[in-house]
């Protein structure tokens, strides 16, 4: 059982749709027993980092979800839920993260080329760095995965995953120990995506 | 780098995908649903649903069918059509929906762009204009075409991205339908207005057609069409191979 955390922010649908779609029970909770009893966590997440970060911490599923990291229980956070994983951002002002993995947020206006658009969206091309990550053994160098973000993980090459370029090398994915994250968006990656899902959920990769 | 999109436009009426050709004389083409997937399936990198129901029974089945669609395709999905409150940005997120794209509600209502993209973020707000060259100059229309708002395209859209739309869908009525290719001069002009990313729209009759809109308008991010896909006249595999040998970046599925 995968448990999604509800702490108010986003939109699940999509997310719970795709743990449906490779025939993985997948709920979305805020309940602290059953994020805790879960299998597996999704961190999902959308808007800007403050609002979220205080979301999760005035829920109290803040210390929920270190406490479920830190017994070891798979954990995936996705776009603004990954970010939510380093110790800090700098989206308006400066936010304390959970700090699961070492690591800052930063605007990646600072490091591009200014006539790249901001926010970068659109699908873009993964590069792994380093050990072979669990969640990739799906996954080809080179696959396209779609992106939506105007901030990215600086500091953390010892944790990165994946790169992906886009006027310069953005951290696309990370990975310590059972703590996972995604900048992209796996529920909408396409079969790509679908695999990696897969993967974090200990299944094969997807027919066809 | 960002690849370029394709992206199929589904235009829905009471649950069913039909396409008009200069707005007018609809054919129903296929299941919302199936031809989603189908096209998932063959590469296409997002899909634009339009709802062009005027009836509470048909965007209630406009509403099924997204959410019937949202769990069986995952790449993005763009609503548009009828969005002309914050409740409606609601309804069709709730749904799966990754984007809305608002034309005439933003017209009547510019705050609209506003209040959804401080809501949702400028990533959920698409605009999408509808326009036509009209006394010299480009000339916004409302309600699929059919009424000239008076408003000058450029300017509209300039103020729409800094109300916070964060994509535009620019569809040139005077090339829609006819097949002659997109409507590079219109294109040119909005693409060097904005700092967003812009979706061609409106004249795609053959896979050269998307080569020169993306040889000649780098700027341009994305290529949408609908009857060409849904005739089977442009084969998006084919598209796609065409345009990496032409060197410009697309993605391989």
């Amino acid at each position: 059982m995968v448990a999604i955390v509800d702490y108010g922010v986003g939109n699940l649908f999509s997310l719970t749709s795709s743990f449906a779609a490779i025939g993985e029970e997948a709920m979305a909770t805020g309940e602290p027993e059953k994020l805790l009893r879960a299998d597996r966590l999704v961190l999902p997440g959308v808007g800007a980092f403050g609002d979220a970060a205080e979301a999760l911490r005035m829920s109290g599923l803040a210390d929920v979800v270190i406490e479920a990291a830190k017994k070891g229980t798979p954990l995936l956070g996705i776009c603004l839920g990954m970010q939510l994983l380093f110790d800090e951002s700098y989206e308006y002002g400066l936010h304390p993260g959970l700090g699961l993995i070492p690591g800052q947020v930063r605007a990646i206006s600072e490091r591009i080329p200014p006539e790249l658009k901001i926010p970068h969206i659109g699908w873009n091309a993964l590069h792994f760095t380093g050990e072979a990550c669990p969640i990739f053994r799906h996954t080809k160098e080179g696959a396209y995965v779609y992106f939506v973000h105007s901030y990215a993980a600086v500091g953390c090459e010892e944790n990165t995953a994946a790169v992906t370029d886009y006027g310069a090398s953005l951290t696309a994915a990370v990975w310590k120990d059972n703590v996972y994250g995604t900048q992209f968006h796996p529920e909408k990656s396409g079969r790509v995506g679908l695999d990696m899902l897969r993967a974090f959920c200990g299944k094969e990769a997807g027919a066809c | 780098m960002n690849t370029k999109r394709i992206i199929p436009c589904l235009d829905v009426k009471n649950g069913r995908v039909v396409k008009g050709v200069n707005f007018t004389g609809l054919n129903d083409v296929s299941s919302p649903v199936e031809l989603a997937k189908y096209y998932s399936d063959c590469g296409a990198d997002e899909l634009v649903f339009y709802d062009i129901t005027a009836s509470a029974e048909g965007r209630r089945l406009f509403t099924d069918v997204l959410c019937e669609t949202a769990r069986t395709v995952f790449i993005p999905l763009t609503v548009g059509g009828g969005i002309n409150t914050v409740e409606d940005f609601d309804r069709v997120l709730k749904c799966g929906a990754d984007k809305v794209s608002v034309n005439s509600g933003a017209i009547r209502n510019p705050e609209l762009i506003r209040e959804a993209s401080r809501k949702y973020g400028d990533q959920c707000v698409v605009l999408s204009a509808d326009v036509k060259r009209l006394d010299g100059q480009f000339r916004v229309f409302a309600k699929g075409g059919r009424e000239d708002t008076g408003l000058e395209a450029i300017s509209w859209i300039k103020k729409g991205v800094e109300l916070g739309a964060g994509e535009i869908v620019l569809n040139s009525i005077d090339t829609d339908g006819v097949k002659g290719g997109f409507d590079l001069e219109m294109l040119e002009a909005v693409s060097n207005a904005v700092s967003v990313p812009v979706i061609a729209s409106g004249g795609a009759g053959k896979i050269e057609d998307f080569i020169t809109l993306f040889e000649t308008l780098p700027r341009v991010d994305a290529g949408l069409a609908a009857s060409i896909f849904h005739f089977g006249e442009v084969a998006i595999p084919e598209l796609k191979k065409a345009l990496r040998r032409r060197g410009i970046p697309v993605r391989e599925v």
